[in-house]
């Protein structure tokens, strides 16, 4: 767990990691960097995964490009971020409107659907997993780890089987969950 | 399809994404509702399976989810091509409208998050960052399973959908708790659907 951290060797590695994580990450790219930021390249540890992404999804704009940006920023500055952003954008940008040309019309066909179908089931697990790996960081917590599994759950209620709007729900439980946390942090830093 | 886009119907679409782009909390995919709104009931500038298969080639291709919105203005520049004058070469108005559409969707919201992800660097000690960061971990860990439930859970048909029920489960394990490749498991997914068992 506490085995050393390893760190991007420059822009161009910044560049080049995004463009491979991207190309891999189909139906989303989030069970892919988890897999390659922290259990491969260990550029991060579980703990700051979780708080990373946590940031990187509460904050506008799509997730993994908030992820990238706040990657690539904490290494090499505004060029990092640029470099860890056009990894993720550039290949797959480039491939989606090639197929967009060259098989426009194949979406609506049966077997491309199943194809989907299949993928979409598998593509579910994988960001289930994710949510499942990130939990058991919850030990490590300031919050704590009962207090945590405590939100997680009221969340996981409000948002598939009540059908609360996100940004309510962030709203709510992510306003209460963070004063508890700083009322915590204060009590014992 | 074809449309008569002047240079402020550009300009609109840049804002309206523009500000999509700051209300995008919890990521691009939870603008596509507005967006359908906005692109085929409002401006009629994309027709229904068009918008379809935008969102079904973003989701379904490799790279960010956010790549839906590129398609949106591919397609919205190759609807307006003969009428811009490019009908033999409508790729060139389609890589403008992709972007367009790409660089307004991100601009805002990447210029937001770099600007406090930076600041909330320089003051990580700071126990409100601390508080922030800790405390919106449970929350989104939670937002992750329930995003894998509602996806699961839109299949409601029972005895057939049990297939695919059981392909999440055990592609949710395999994941969690071994290094299988996670090629490898999408790999099977698109085997077993193209096969028609799932």
């Amino acid at each position: 767990m506490s085995a050393a951290l390893e760190r991007p060797h420059g822009k161009l590695d910044l560049f080049v990691s995004f463009t491979l994580l991207a190309l891999q990450g189909f139906g989303g790219v989030l069970a892919v960097a988890q897999r390659e930021l922290v259990e491969r390249k260990r550029w991060l540890t579980p703990l700051q995964f979780a708080e990373d992404w946590a940031v990187a999804q509460t904050l506008p704009g799509p997730n993994v490009v908030n992820l990238a940006l706040m990657i690539g920023g904490r290494y090499f500055g505004l060029g990092g971020a640029l470099s860890a952003l056009a990894g993720l954008l550039l290949a797959p940008v480039a491939l989606v409107l090639v197929l967009a040309w060259t098989v426009s019309g194949f979406t609506n066909q049966v077997l491309v659907q199943q194809v989907l179908r299949g993928m979409g089931a598998v593509a579910a697990g994988l960001i289930m997993a994710t949510g499942l790996k990130m939990m058991a960081t919850f030990a490590q917590n300031p919050l704590g780890r009962e207090r945590c599994l405590l939100f997680a759950l009221a969340t996981f209620v409000a948002v598939a089987i009540l059908r609360i709007p996100l940004a309510v729900v962030l709203l709510v439980l992510g306003t209460a969950s963070c004063v508890w946390t700083w009322s915590r942090l204060r009590d014992k830093p | 399809m074809t449309l008569d886009l002047l240079a402020s119907d550009w300009l609109d679409l840049m804002g309206h994404l523009m500000l999509m782009s700051l209300l995008a909390v919890g990521g691009a995919i939870t603008t596509a509702p507005d967006l359908h709104r906005y692109l085929v009931n409002e401006q009629q500038w994309l027709s229904d399976p068009q918008f379809n298969a935008a969102i079904a080639l973003g989701q379904a291709a490799p790279g960010p989810n956010v790549m839906f919105v590129s398609l949106l203005g591919w397609q919205v520049g190759l609807n307006a091509a003969t009428q811009a004058g490019w009908a033999t070469q409508p790729w060139v108005m389609g890589l403008w409208g992709a972007g367009v559409a790409t660089f307004a969707i991100l601009v805002p919201s990447c210029t937001l998050t770099y600007v406090a992800t930076q600041w909330a660097q320089q003051h990580q000690t700071h126990p409100g960052v601390r508080a922030f960061k800790s405390g919106l971990a449970p929350i989104v860990t939670a937002l992750l399973l329930a995003t894998g439930w509602l996806i699961t859970a839109a299949h409601q048909n029972l005895p057939e959908d049990l297939g695919l029920w059981a392909v999440t489960a055990v592609s949710t394990l395999l994941v969690w708790r071994t290094r299988v490749h996670l090629l490898v498991l999408l790999s099977v997914g698109a085997v077993l659907g193209a096969l028609g068992w799932i």
